[in-house]
């Protein structure tokens, strides 16, 4: 391994959770804080070895409100920065992704989902942290969250998490699971000029004229950092285009409103699905991260069995594809299969969208995966 | 689904730009002071307000630059001095000042940052944060304004208030131990310690002063009045009278263990600088011990 | 601060003479500057200001000797002083010196 390289340009054999440490290190990511949890580890591993090769800082907290909190203050200091987790340690950062959500503050959250609740599973797969993900912190705001299935979409979507919080100010979530975690694949590494730039949107106008919570057409501020010359004040509470506090009803109505739509209006820059066999499916098998992978092997069964079934895989689940759901429901399938490691967390939002056609959960509480066969005995019973 | 929404009445910048008193400007502080935000929602009577004006001239004779420090605070009364210092200032989570003030401090170590919160928001719910900070040797300045009752939320008893003192949740009278924050700082690896109250606004100007000029953890309790959810269910009189309670019964002991450093309800109130020490800093030992052999290979 | 005699060099002492200004409508009537002006200069306004509270005014016939307390006592940023002239030490100072060895204003001293 190169230790001055931020871009190891190449083909390697890395699990999950180091592709992830990498691709935050090649989008460019200087700053982790985080605190050892099974099945993440291996993410604050590689960054405590790989970060001060490259001149970042990494920092093992307290706990993981502390790192939460520290990833933002990094954010503040102009630092692409970043944490890992998993459900326990997500939890207790609920608290201050909150406040990153307030300060619209760039930054990406690693969860490496594990069976629960409480301690629940550590070293065995789940995946019931999707609706935490999206509801977690109280209150309203808009989320983006980041579903990858192998190795090589963890390295990939850590990058484009980064891109995405920068582009719409907000902490991203990588809703990944131990399985994908501790899964060791075959992982590509571009040569660093074919990776995206991610570069932060500053204010063009100078201090003073600066509105630093005022959207613009894409309902995004620009940001000013820490020592930049703009003096702001950015807080948790309530506050107007200033960054004032302002305890009223009006400027809740501006701020959170905006939270919410800035992402809303733009999901459909920000959702991305992948489909397979789905032209002329007559059953669709929803599936994301750990299960999308068993759910492929389910799907290409029931075609050889003669069985119109097709796959759409979330590769983000939140914001949530609600439109191609309905245009297939509208199409006229028969219905929707959902295998998920918990017991139906998207399985209600494909209902929602799927226009009273008929939904399969296929639940696991976690621990495994799917057979394949599981999933295809769902998919026959549709049929 | 169909969303039905009000408009809400828009933000206007000429009628904030109103809001901004035609006194401000006048007062050589309100360099210092975020236009628009003076008077400050303390009480009358709360030393608060004079804790803020001892760090501005603390920071205004060492010649800080304005846009190289940064203010971070919690949640409570203290929390709110963020909001009215005219530079970099996060008002954050409750008790999570200093971990946000960790991150800053290590994305742009060049910067001064400061840590302003109470007592309850430091060493309650933030008790975790500020013993790591200080073990670490984080490079900060956290200034504790202790007013030994959560005055925010309307006086309820904290981590400092006196036993047998009556609160809103202690209304026969507290029964738990209180910390002494400054022997807990100095525990935990603080480099710089002092206490002061909010009369010895002098004292605590040059402890301000000996924190921008020192590299390390560095902390400063400030004891403070609180009429409104202290002094008033323990009969301890207004502002003033608190004011001068600490006139009369503070002993200035420099250098003293801060463990024999009491400051009871009745009782005497040692102030002082207790420990001035040298310890190189987290970022310092990061530099030499890992950033440097990374780098070596 | 009390004198147990006059200072030998107490002529050839120079005053500062300061200027106090009172931004009257910060004020919030803690009283912090009157009770702890060392020269005890102020006294509470009998007029109101915006917010409904007496602000320190200057006692007729007191002079500020520009110590800066009041500000940096003031947690409402209402205060402060700067130097207009300086003086030297004359027979005013010295009947004051008396009044205040002779027991008046005993206590009030800080």
């Amino acid at each position: 391994m190169s230790k001055s390289r931020d871009v190891l340009t190449g083909e390697h054999f890395l699990n999950g959770d180091e592709a992830s440490a990498e691709g935050a290190i090649a989008a460019g990511c200087r700053f982790f804080a985080g605190y050892p949890i099974t099945p993440a580890t291996e993410i604050a591993e590689r960054m405590a070895k790989r970060l001060p090769a490259v001149s970042g800082v990494y920092i093992q907290m307290e706990d993981e409100i502390a790192s939460m909190a520290a990833v933002l203050g990094a954010s503040w200091g102009g630092t692409k920065s970043m944490t890992a987790t998993s459900g326990p340690g997500f939890s207790l950062m609920m608290e201050n992704i909150g406040l990153g959500m307030m300060m619209e503050t760039p930054c990406v959250v690693v969860n490496i989902m594990r069976g629960g609740p409480s301690t629940g599973l550590p070293t065995l797969v789940g995946q019931g942290d999707v609706m935490q993900a999206r509801w977690g912190s109280h209150g309203d705001y808009g989320v983006i969250a980041l579903t990858p299935s192998s190795p090589q979409e963890a390295f990939d979507m850590t990058i484009e998490a980064f891109g995405l919080s920068e582009k719409y100010r907000l902490p991203v979530i990588v809703l990944s699971d131990e399985l994908i975690g501790h899964m060791y694949e075959r992982v590509v590494i571009p040569e660093k000029k074919f990776l995206p730039r991610i570069r932060r949107r500053k204010p063009r106008k100078a201090p003073g004229e600066h509105l630093p919570f005022q959207g613009g057409e894409d309902l995004v501020p620009p940001m000013a950092c820490a020592g930049e010359g703009y003096r702001l004040h950015v807080t948790g509470l309530t506050h107007d285009e200033m960054g004032y506090p302002v305890i009223t009803a009006s400027a809740q109505e501006r701020l959170v409103r905006r939270l919410c739509d800035k992402i809303r209006r733009h999901a459909g820059d920000i959702i991305r699905i992948e489909e397979e066999a789905t032209e002329d499916a007559e059953v669709i098998v929803v599936a994301y991260g750990c299960a999308s992978r068993t759910a492929r092997e389910s799907v290409h069964m029931a075609r050889r069995e003669g069985m119109r079934a097709g796959l759409l895989r979330l590769l983000t689940v939140w914001p949530f594809p609600d439109g191609r759901i309905r245009e297939l429901a509208a199409r006229g399938v028969k219905g929707f299969v959902v295998p998920e490691v918990n017991y139906g967390q998207i399985a209600g939002e494909v209902e929602r969208c799927a226009a009273g056609r008929d939904v399969l959960m296929v639940g696991l509480m976690g621990g495994a995966v799917h057979t394949p066969d599981l999933i295809l005995e769902a998919i026959k019973e549709m049929v | 689904m169909r969303y039905k929404l009000v408009d809400p009445e828009p933000f206007r910048l000429g009628e904030f730009k109103q809001k901004i008193d035609e006194t401000h400007g006048i007062h050589p502080d309100d360099r210092y002071l975020k236009p628009g935000r003076i008077p400050h929602i303390w009480c009358p009577g709360c030393g608060l307000g004079i804790v803020l004006s001892a760090f501005i001239k603390g920071m205004d004779s060492m010649e800080v630059a304005i846009d190289n420090c940064a203010v971070v605070s919690g949640i409570g009364c203290t929390g709110r001095v963020a909001g009215y210092l005219n530079m970099d200032t996060y008002h954050t989570t409750h008790g999570r000042a200093i971990p946000f003030a960790t991150g800053l401090k290590l994305a742009k170590p060049e910067m001064e940052v400061v840590v302003f919160s109470g007592d309850g928001d430091l060493f309650a719910i933030g008790g975790n944060h500020l013993i790591h900070a200080a073990r670490r040797n984080m490079d900060l300045t956290v200034i504790c304004v202790n007013n030994f009752n959560y005055g925010m939320t309307g006086g309820q008893a904290g981590p400092t208030t006196h036993i047998a003192a009556k609160t809103v949740t202690t209304p026969y009278g507290n029964c738990e131990y209180p910390f002494n924050l400054t022997h807990l700082a100095y525990a935990s690896g603080a480099v710089y310690v002092a206490r002061w109250t909010s009369f010895h606004a002098r004292y605590l100007i040059e402890s301000v002063k000996k924190c921008f000029a020192k590299k390390g953890f560095k902390f400063i309790e400030v004891l403070t009045p609180c009429p409104t959810g202290y002094g008033r269910p323990n009969r301890l009189g207004s502002g003033l009278d608190q004011m001068k309670v600490y006139r009369d019964n503070s002993e200035i002991r420099n250098d003293i263990n801060p463990m024999e450093a009491e400051s009871g309800l009745n009782g005497p109130i040692i102030v002082g600088e207790f420990v001035d020490r040298e310890k190189p800093t987290f970022f310092e030992r990061y530099t030499e011990g890992v950033l440097a052999k990374a780098s070596a290979g | 601060m009390k004198f147990w005699r006059l200072p030998l060099d107490a002529e050839e002492q120079i005053i500062p003479v300061g200027r106090l200004f009172i931004i009257a409508d910060r004020c919030k009537g803690c009283n912090f500057c009157i009770e702890f002006c060392p020269n005890k200069v102020l006294e509470a306004s009998p007029d109101f200001n915006r917010k409904g509270y007496h602000p320190p005014v200057m006692k007729p016939n007191h002079e500020c000797n520009n110590c800066g307390l009041c500000e940096v006592i003031c947690p409402e940023f209402a205060i402060y002083s700067t130097v207009e002239e300086k003086r030297r030490f004359t027979e005013v100072d010295l009947v004051r010196y008396e009044e205040m060895s002779s027991g008046e204003g005993k206590g009030e001293q800080e």
